[in-house]
């Protein structure tokens, strides 16, 4: 079973800066990691591979200082670490990012299936895998909390909030795994090492063949013309030190406002 | 100027199970007040079963036209089905704008739209506007909340998906006149065969009153029992900070703040909650908010009604015993 992974090098979200004279992410501020989200897709690739066998390609775009973060797919198990990275891709929003990757994958040949995690910790949007699923033509299975392969087809546990499907469908496809499916395992010691001796295959958009009208800004239709920093919601609070007359205040103001 | 002569801003109506999802509502809402701003004309597009009804209730809140595509392969969410539909409508009537609500299904549905129709999206927006030059503004948290983005989009149609409970809901008038546009629905493979549909009886933490939430100052998984009691004596439910989310002490469904869910309830306690950006981000338009932590430096307290300075493990069991009592 061919296995591709999208994944991304984000920075950790807890400790990152935000320049907010300059309007962007100061990356520099925390150190990278794999996306959370995505190490519960790279586990059900290799879930996937010990069931049916096959290889996992990991599929990236990013700056090239995220070359050592992403050997850290392949200490998980990845077979292949490929980075889509050139200047002709900065500055690329959800529709040029997920025009990049679909190419990136087509250039990878045959496949069975592309898997994502929900959304990326710092874009948080979770619209690359809908759209790199139209950009390929291939069904799209969001927030799946189940997978299985049997007899040629996926069976899916698809979750929309409070409605769940059982469904099933046929390769090529492409699913987005929620937290829900797995517990990603950590890699061995081993492993760690291994994947520091491997080389990530970097690419960029000549090798992809991609159209360069839609990549990066050229390509994205959506910009960001300015950033608020909000202020609003902050209210004149009554604080209580002694726990007795505030308990006595939230009752009356619990029957004031019928709540009781 | 005839209602013909403008340009629509187009709802999509999500139905589950032949009902209209609340947030299309919200979205019909926002839409009338931008039709203020700009000659629009609001409309909204409706794929389902037997949904005439469903569709008549959107005239009623606002729509102009409903554009209603009946199939019994539409009763289901199907993300190829829908967007070859919705693809077809916007290339036809090339909308101003297309709204879907933030929900699972609108978040993967509208990728799938806007790649086909090579167009911008921006997910999740907590505002929407039009300035000056008629220019589309959407407005979205970012960077786990801290900044607000506001963002345009070059291409047209402008897309967005819109979180649920931020907007005001439309009014429902059943003296609204609009149109049903029946259409005629374009075939196409499905995205799958649903095999077996379930619903789940969750909480819904978006639509409770009463929300009484934990955070860090709770030491184990265990005293969400203590917060499950306060909650059901107010009629409420629990919610949570990102941090117990993330260790497992409670599901996600509970989660409120930037990545998990926004909420405006009557009552919000937060206990042991220091009041971080991403979490502020959930709840800070809740009616009332009442903040208990040991910290009085904390940020929560900036955010809230009232607030006692003290440790949760004494104050909730006292009120606990104080609403018994009653």
């Amino acid at each position: 079973m061919n296995i591709i992974v999208l994944t991304k090098v984000v920075p950790d979200i807890e400790r990152v800066k935000f320049d907010a004279v300059r309007g962007v992410v100061d990356r520099s501020s925390a150190p990278q990691e794999i996306n959370p989200f995505d190490l519960n897709a790279i586990e059900e690739a290799v879930r996937l591979k010990e069931r049916h066998g096959g290889r996992i390609t990991a599929i990236s775009m990013g700056p090239s200082d995220v070359e050592q973060t992403l050997k850290d797919t392949i200490a998980r198990g990845v077979d292949e670490a490929i980075l889509l990275t050139d200047k002709k891709f900065a500055g690329s929003d959800t529709l040029a990012t997920s025009y990049a990757l679909s190419q990136a994958i087509k250039s990878t040949g045959d496949f069975d299936i592309v898997i994502c995690g929900e959304k990326t910790v710092d874009g948080d949007t979770g619209q690359v895998g809908g759209e790199v699923s139209e950009w390929l033509g291939i069904p799209y299975l969001p927030y799946t909390s189940k997978l299985n392969y049997e007899d040629g087809k996926f069976k899916a546990r698809v979750e929309l909030e409070n409605i769940i499907y059982e469904v099933e469908a046929s390769p090529p496809l492409l699913v987005s795994v929620t937290k829900d499916i797995n517990t990603p395992r950590l890699p061995g010691f081993r492993e760690k090492l291994n994947a520091r001796k491997t080389q990530v295959k970097k690419m960029d958009a000549k090798g992809i063949e991609a159209d360069e009208g839609r990549l990066g800004f050229n390509g994205s239709p959506t910009w960001v013309y300015k950033i608020e920093v909000p202020e609003e919601g902050q209210r004149d609070c009554k604080i209580y030190k002694d726990p007795e007359s505030g308990l006595k205040e939230i009752m009356i103001m619990l029957e004031s406002r019928d709540l009781i | 100027m005839t209602a013909n002569d403008k340009r629509e801003i187009l709802v999509f109506a999500e139905q589950r199970r032949g009902r209209v999802h609340p947030v299309t509502i919200e979205l019909l809402g926002k839409a009338i007040e931008l039709s203020n701003r700009l000659p629009l004309m609001v409309s909204s597009v409706l794929l389902g079963r037997d949904a005439e009804g469903e569709a008549q209730e959107l005239i009623y809140y606002g729509s102009k036209k409903v554009y209603l595509f009946e199939d019994s392969s539409l009763y289901n969410y199907d993300p190829i089905l829908y967007k070859t539909n919705i693809v077809a409508l916007a290339k036809e009537i090339n909308p101003y704008a297309i709204l879907f609500g933030s929900t699972h299904i609108g978040r993967s549905l509208a990728p799938r739209v806007a790649a086909s129709l090579r167009t911008g999206l921006t997910a999740d927006c907590t505002n929407l506007s039009i300035d000056e030059d008629g220019a589309f503004i959407q407005i979205r948290p970012a960077f786990t909340g801290n900044i607000l983005a506001h963002i345009k989009t070059k291409t047209s149609p402008s897309m967005s998906t819109v979180r649920y409970k931020v907007m005001q809901r439309a009014k429902r008038d059943e003296k609204r006149e609009g149109t049903i546009v029946k259409m005629t629905p374009l075939p196409n493979a499905p995205s799958w065969e649903v095999i077996d549909e379930r619903v789940i009886e969750g909480i819904n933490l978006p639509d409770a009153e009463v929300i009484v939430s934990g955070g860090r100052g709770l030491k184990r998984a265990e005293d969400f029992k203590m917060l499950e009691e306060l909650a059901k004596l107010l009629g409420g439910v629990v919610g949570s900070s990102r941090p117990l989310v993330d260790e497992g002490w409670i599901g996600k469904e509970h989660q409120v703040g930037f990545s998990g869910n926004t909420v405006k309830p009557k009552l919000y306690i937060a206990c042991g909650i220091s009041g971080s950006p991403q979490h502020l981000a959930g709840m800070r338009d809740s009616e009332m908010i009442v903040a208990i932590n040991s910290d009085p430096s904390a940020p929560i307290f900036r955010y809230a009604d009232m607030g006692i300075i003290g440790d949760i493990y004494e104050i909730i069991p006292k009120m606990i015993e104080k609403l018994k009592r009653r």
